[in-house]
């Protein structure tokens, strides 16, 4: 029992688990539009082979990291501003809720129309979907902001940018964190229609064409890298930054 | 010698609920000459925080001014608040050297004379609170205030632990003396501690009287004679007896 409780044993399990179902569905259904995990394998191996994959996964991975990079500081930079700054938060509310709700499918066409179908058009329309999230969690972090340490920064004369670095910072380090996991949620997702609606490299772009052709084993291999891919960012960069801002707590 | 003159004619709040306003402070003066160790005792919630807020220039909402003499100084300020108020993420070494300008050794000689010297690298939050007092009045001290602002800083402290922090406190000052005002409303305690004491009414708070200790320093540890004078003080200035 023991052995079987144990986190690893047990998501290994699960994954079997999962991977023994998707077979067993799939040799039941036996349709072109199901193919067995082995099959998707197979598919995937050989799209890593040919370059195909990597090359449109870079690409988007460099779109997301670009937009992602844009809309986090933006988001923080406004974010403090409208949450230290009353009257300036009164004035900017109301277009954030516009922005807020927006379609992101809108956005992404109304920059195509406008700027053209060009790569900074692409990367527009992603910051602006991505940027009314980031700016209302690290606002909602600043209210928050120990008003006690803010008189002591100012009683010792810290100035802004210590003040920043040393008492502002590391309180908004948690909203940050949960700013960046939704924000590259979303990223990607809006990425790849971005990508299917006017660029022609790039996951979305390979996403449509499958579509296009009915190829069920290239999407789920796509999808499959994709999952690999977030997590291996989950696991080597967001989880060590965690842990590395939470060694002072007890 | 430097002077600081403090002359507070009126310090209101104004309660957002009900538009009242509530005075706090009205007709406050103060001198302090040279460098002195003043107690301000008064009873809680009289307004000596306040006063305090607004020495440290983070209260500027009050009419009247506050003025160090010779001129053209800012006066550097050293607060010890009520809660430590330490940064969490930093070591005790980084909380104390990110308030002050001074040298890495002044801080091993401050840390050293309070105990300190095996915690420099440990985070506030392994620390007790004992322990954390001790650091943010080293924080005060490296800062090499012109005026030191003390608020209540031995409050729930158990005896041994206030009465040595105490010790170490004097010890300090008498090495790199300064003006220090001491908040507090344990009148042994402030007569243990002080050069002046000054007696505070309550809301609107002004000045009552005030009262130089005649206790050589060297006589302080001795509980006998800070009993004496406090029953003196009773005998001399009935009014008190009614603050406290």
């Amino acid at each position: 029992m023991d052995f079987i409780s144990r986190p690893s044993i047990l998501a290994l399990l699960s994954i079997s688990v999962f991977l023994a179902l998707w077979q067993g569905l799939a040799i039941y259904l036996d349709t072109i539009t199901l193919p067995t995990p082995f099959v998707v394998a197979n598919v995937l191996l050989e799209e890593i082979a040919s370059g195909q994959l990597p090359h449109h996964l870079s690409k988007t991975l460099y779109r997301l990291i670009i937009s992602f990079s844009i809309a986090m500081f933006l988001g923080c930079a406004i974010g403090i501003m409208l949450g230290r700054h009353k009257q300036i938060d009164y004035f900017f509310d109301n277009w954030l809720v516009i922005f807020l709700n927006v379609p992101a499918l809108v956005t992404i066409i109304l920059c195509y129309v406008w700027f053209g179908l060009v790569e900074s058009a692409a990367i527009l329309a992603v910051v602006i979907n991505k940027l009314p999230n980031v700016i209302v969690t690290i606002r909602e972090g600043t209210r928050s902001l120990d008003s006690e340490l803010l008189d002591m920064a100012k009683c010792y004369r810290f100035g802004k940018g210590k003040t920043l670095r040393h008492v502002i910072w590391p309180q908004l380090h948690p909203f940050v964190m949960a700013a960046t996991r939704t924000g590259l949620a979303l990223i990607w997702k809006i990425v790849l229609v971005v990508e299917m609606l006017g660029r022609s490299d790039g996951m979305g772009y390979q996403l449509h064409l499958f579509f296009q052709l009915f190829d069920v084993a290239s999407i789920l291999a796509y999808t499959i890298a994709f999952v690999a891919l977030i997590q291996a960012i989950e696991l080597l960069i967001l989880k060590p930054l965690d842990k590395k801002a939470q060694r002072w707590r007890r | 010698m430097s002077q600081l003159t403090i002359q507070i004619n009126d310090k209101s709040y104004i309660n957002s609920t009900d538009k009242t306003t509530k005075q706090v402070i009205k007709n406050l003066q103060l001198t302090l000459t040279n460098n002195e160790f003043v107690c301000l005792v008064g009873p809680s919630g009289c307004g000596k925080t306040t006063l305090l807020n607004i020495l440290a220039k983070l209260d500027t909402q009050f009419s009247g001014c506050i003025e160090l003499q010779p001129k053209h100084i800012q006066p550097k300020v050293g607060y010890v608040f009520q809660n430590p108020r330490l940064l969490p993420w930093r070591t005790v070494y980084e909380n104390i050297q990110l308030a002050s300008a001074a040298k890495s050794e002044t801080l091993d000689f401050l840390l050293a004379s309070m105990d300190l010297a095996d915690e420099k690298d440990s985070y506030p939050e392994h620390l007790s609170l004992g322990m954390s007092r001790r650091v943010s009045i080293i924080r005060a001290f490296a800062n090499d205030p012109d005026l030191l602002l003390m608020d209540e800083p031995f409050v729930s402290l158990d005896p041994p632990t206030a009465r040595q922090v105490r010790a170490l406190l004097i010890d300090l000052w008498s090495k790199r003396p300064h003006k220090v005002l001491f908040v507090t409303h344990d009148l042994r305690e402030a007569i243990t501690l002080a050069d002046q004491l000054i007696f505070l009414s309550s809301s609107p708070m002004s000045v009552i009287s005030e009262v130089p200790v005649t206790i050589p320093r060297n006589e302080r540890l001795q509980e006998i004679k800070i009993e004496q004078f406090r029953q003196q003080l009773f005998i001399d200035y009935p009014q008190i007896a009614e603050l406290l």
